[in-house]
């Protein structure tokens, strides 16, 4: 009971940045803009807030900072892409590349620790919140041991995800700049005869894409780890990516897609080191790979086809 | 008020050195329908976009209902009271009908409220226009005529008094083309406006007022539809007499060339697209393939041309099963050195490669030929030699063979592909939509020569969404539905209302 309270809450705690980058995801490519920046835009919002709440001590001032870099990136990604109808994918990349390039940089030049930040101060981070009564239900079996150790305990930054998703859902589905979304995604020349302008759909979108990565950034710096280390993102961006296109483009399958991911991660590090019997101990590489094979396997067949927005990477030009 | 809702004085657009519109006016009455007509590249598009906001006229009025308006963009058009039925339906296939509708016109930033209005707002427009339209079905699933439905009551929806049709025609059968006139006549009579774009004499007879005839970007005409005739608004729109009729000697047809065998092609998903067809070309005779775009008939085309590969049945061609031919190339390769040759159906994706020079696109698909190179590279020379003899033989224009192809008009493009195709002597020509985006000078050069070709007795399968050109070339007609052959007509016997009928899938 106890490893699976552990499992369950360590699958939470990694699938939060992968669900606000996915959902980011989901509002640039469902406007039809394809978005592999999500890893850059991420990895330079760690950076920025942990820098701003290491000079501020404020872990918001951080989140701020951090939410203003990824949108700052997000603002180049649409005016290339948007605006000058670019290449998406090589916009993508170029945000990418700078950020692994820039945060190392500037974090040697202001902190001179290999291109880390240093360890945040306790008032600097974002901490895990108790709910109320957590610790007088702790005892009631199942309800009561599922709120004090699974529901409460997280960041606020957690709790404000589980907000998110249905907002995002909401937002898609029953309201009009959902409605003007999915149009713009799939046909932009229809949204466009319709008086609908696709500009500026895809502004707003890649806009809040921006603020969520952000808030992903943020996430692995402030909270996880306390500090900025390099290239902390580690692929992330893609696997929110990959559980983005698992979802079929929709907020909540998308959602589960990070779950998976996120409770295939748990598993992995639980599994190290320990002996299986009958075949005794399995190498850590070996089982590192998990959460990799299992991403190559649902999108290789397992969810079926994936059927795209279908303007996706096609920049709009205006015809007759 | 007064008694025009449309008028367009003096307009005048130009595109870098074309004169697309040079000092157009015209007046369009309320309440009626008003056809425009021309040819390819008259500017009758131009002229509609100007006025749906798409561009702006360089100099020029326009008046809506007396008042004079600029219009700078669609939006500012639909407000007017203008709405347009594009020639390709901007229409989100994966939405339903009712999202397609609100799209734009949403009312309110939470959309339930809106779209429990339009439903009721619909209903009525289906009423009164008898339109037919399920609200809630998914517009991907339905038909062409459907949809287009679905565009008109997009317009109407947005308050349209005035309705542009590009085109509308062209992709439907006749009996949905019956039924969208009686639309726009239900709409003339609720006092709609009705703007017609169109390129066929007939629908402009029966059912306009008023007509203006285009060419080359000027007005060469704006008459009341009683007082002309056919050939009369032919005579106005090409500026001579056309004949209507290819003049052709009766078929003097030889042995099969091409003899299919119960072809079969079934998709991935398990969607009989040929099914079961049997048919013959023999030398010497045009056998015409008609149908609804869709049905078929590009699969039969590129099944025929090695590029798809059949689930089932033979091919023989000239007595020889073709799936049996052994070479070592890729099968259209193959079958094209056996004496098939190919033009295709959509030019600028397989017929040509739009961003390379004319010379180059000439010799494409025969670039092995030895007559070409010398010591195992193309000799620059012998290519122009055959592009400039294409160019005379063809009446290319602009007749550099240096220029990029894609800057070549529809017609000449279609020229540089089929003059292609037939240097090669083949024995059966396979054809697609020869004159689709063709403007009609070309259209009688590129009928006549393949009537030329037949006499000389080669094999010739034409594909053509254009009934009149199945008409006017075949000596038999197949027609296909569903994937299947749902008649043979002959061309003496065959009408539009009978081959209609077959086109819907009324097999005889």
């Amino acid at each position: 009971m106890e490893q699976l309270f552990s499992l369950l809450d360590s699958t939470i705690r990694v699938a939060t940045p992968l669900i606000l980058a996915a959902m980011a995801g989901m509002f640039s490519e469902r406007s039809g803009v394809v978005d592999i920046g999500l890893e850059g835009k991420m990895l330079i919002a760690a950076f920025a807030s942990a820098a701003a709440a290491f000079t501020t001590g404020s872990p918001w001032i951080g989140m701020l900072a951090g939410i203003m870099a990824s949108v700052s990136m997000a603002m180049v990604h649409a005016f290339v892409s948007v605006t000058y109808n670019g290449n998406q994918l090589i916009s993508g990349m170029a945000i990418n590349t700078i950020a692994s390039g820039i945060t190392p940089v500037l974090g040697l030049a202001w902190f001179q620790q290999g291109g880390n930040s240093p360890q945040l101060p306790d008032e600097a981070r974002f901490h895990e919140i108790t709910l109320p009564f957590a610790d007088a239900l702790r005892d009631v079996p199942v309800l009561g041991q599922v709120y004090s150790k699974l529901i409460s305990g997280h960041s606020i930054l957690v709790y404000l995800t589980v907000l998110i998703i249905p907002l995002v859902s909401w937002v898609v589905y029953k309201s009009r700049f959902g409605l003007r979304l999915r149009a713009v995604g799939e046909n932009p020349h229809a949204a466009d005869t319709a008086g609908v302008s696709v500009a500026r759909v895809r502004y707003i979108s890649l806009f809040w894409g921006g603020v969520l990565c952000g808030m992903a950034g943020t996430f692995l710096s402030v909270y996880q780890t306390g500090s900025f280390i390099k290239e902390m993102t580690a692929g992330k961006g893609f696997l929110a990516l990959a559980a983005l296109i698992f979802g079929k483009w929709r907020p909540v399958p998308a959602v589960i897609g990070c779950l998976l991911f996120a409770f295939a991660d748990a598993v992995q590090i639980r599994l190290e080191g320990v002996a299986i019997p009958g075949i005794g101990q399995i190498p850590s590489q070996a089982i590192s790979v998990i959460p990799y094979v299992l991403t190559v396997l649902l999108l290789a067949g397992f969810v079926g086809r994936a059927v795209a927005p279908k303007a996706i990477g096609v920049p709009f030009v205006k015809s007759r | 008020m007064t008694e025009f809702a449309i008028e367009l004085i003096g307009i005048s657009k130009r595109f870098g050195t074309v004169l697309a519109n040079s000092d157009v006016s015209m007046k369009i009455a309320r309440g009626s329908i008003h056809g425009i007509i021309g040819e390819n590249g008259a500017g009758k598009s131009t002229l509609m976009s100007i006025l749906y906001g798409y561009y702006q006229a360089d100099s020029g009025d326009i008046k809506v209902n007396g008042q004079d308006v600029r219009i700078r963009n669609s939006q500012e058009a639909i407000n007017l009271g203008i709405g347009m039925v594009h020639q390709h339906f901007m229409l989100v296939d994966t939405f339903t009908v009712l999202e397609n509708i609100v799209l734009g016109a949403e009312g309110g930033l939470v959309l339930q409220q809106g779209m429990e209005q339009a439903r009721e707002h619909l209903k009525q427009l289906n009423r009164d226009y008898s339109l037919e339209v399920d609200p809630d079905a998914v517009v991907g699933d339905l038909g062409v005529g459907l949809q287009q439905r679905v565009e008109i009551l997009k317009a109407l929806y947005r308050g349209a008094d005035v309705l542009i049709l590009d085109e509308p025609t062209a992709v439907l059968t006749p009996q949905e083309a019956d039924h969208l006139f009686r639309i726009l006549r239900a709409l003339k009579e609720q006092g709609k406006t009705v703007i017609l774009i169109t390129h066929k004499l007939r629908e402009v007879m029966d059912i306009t007022d008023g007509v203006t005839v285009m060419r080359a970007g000027t007005v060469v005409g704006n008459v009341v539809t009683a007082d002309v005739d056919k050939e009369k608004l032919a005579d106005l729109m090409v500026g001579r007499k056309v004949t209507l009729k290819v003049d052709k000697a009766a078929a003097k047809p030889g042995a099969a060339v091409l003899d299919v065998r119960g072809l079969g092609l079934t998709d991935e998903r398990g969607v009989k697209l040929l099914d079961k067809l049997d048919f013959q070309v023999r030398a010497g005779e045009i056998v015409g393939i008609a149908g609804v775009s869709g049905n078929g008939q590009s699969e039969l085309l590129e099944v025929l041309a090695g590029m798809l590969e059949p689930t089932e049945g033979e091919i023989r061609y000239k007595g020889e099963d073709l799936a049996k031919t052994r070479s070592g190339l890729p099968k259209a390769a193959a079958w094209r050195r056996k004496g098939i040759a190919h033009v295709p159906e959509d030019r600028s994706r397989e017929g040509l490669v739009k961003a390379f020079s004319t010379f180059e696109n000439a010799i494409l698909g025969y670039q092995g030929d030895k007559s070409l190179s010398r010591r195992g590279l193309f000799s620059r020379k012998a290519l122009l030699a055959r592009t400039r003899e294409f160019i005379s033989q063809f009446d290319i224009r602009p007749g550099n063979p240096l220029l990029r192809v894609g800057l070549l008009s529809g017609g000449n493009q279609q020229k540089v592909v089929l003059a292609r195709e037939i240097h090669a002597n083949p024995d059966l020509l396979l054809i697609g939509q020869p004159t689709r985006g063709v403007d009609i000078g070309a259209i009688e050069f590129i009928h006549k020569r393949l009537v030329q070709l037949r006499d000389q007795g080669k094999a010739i399968l034409l594909v053509s969404v254009e009934l009149d050109e199945i008409l006017a070339l075949s000596d038999r007609i197949l027609v296909m539905a569903g994937g299947q052959i749902t008649g043979e007509v002959s061309a003496e016997e065959a009408d539009t209302v009978s081959l209609g009928l077959l086109m819907g899938g009324h097999k005889h």
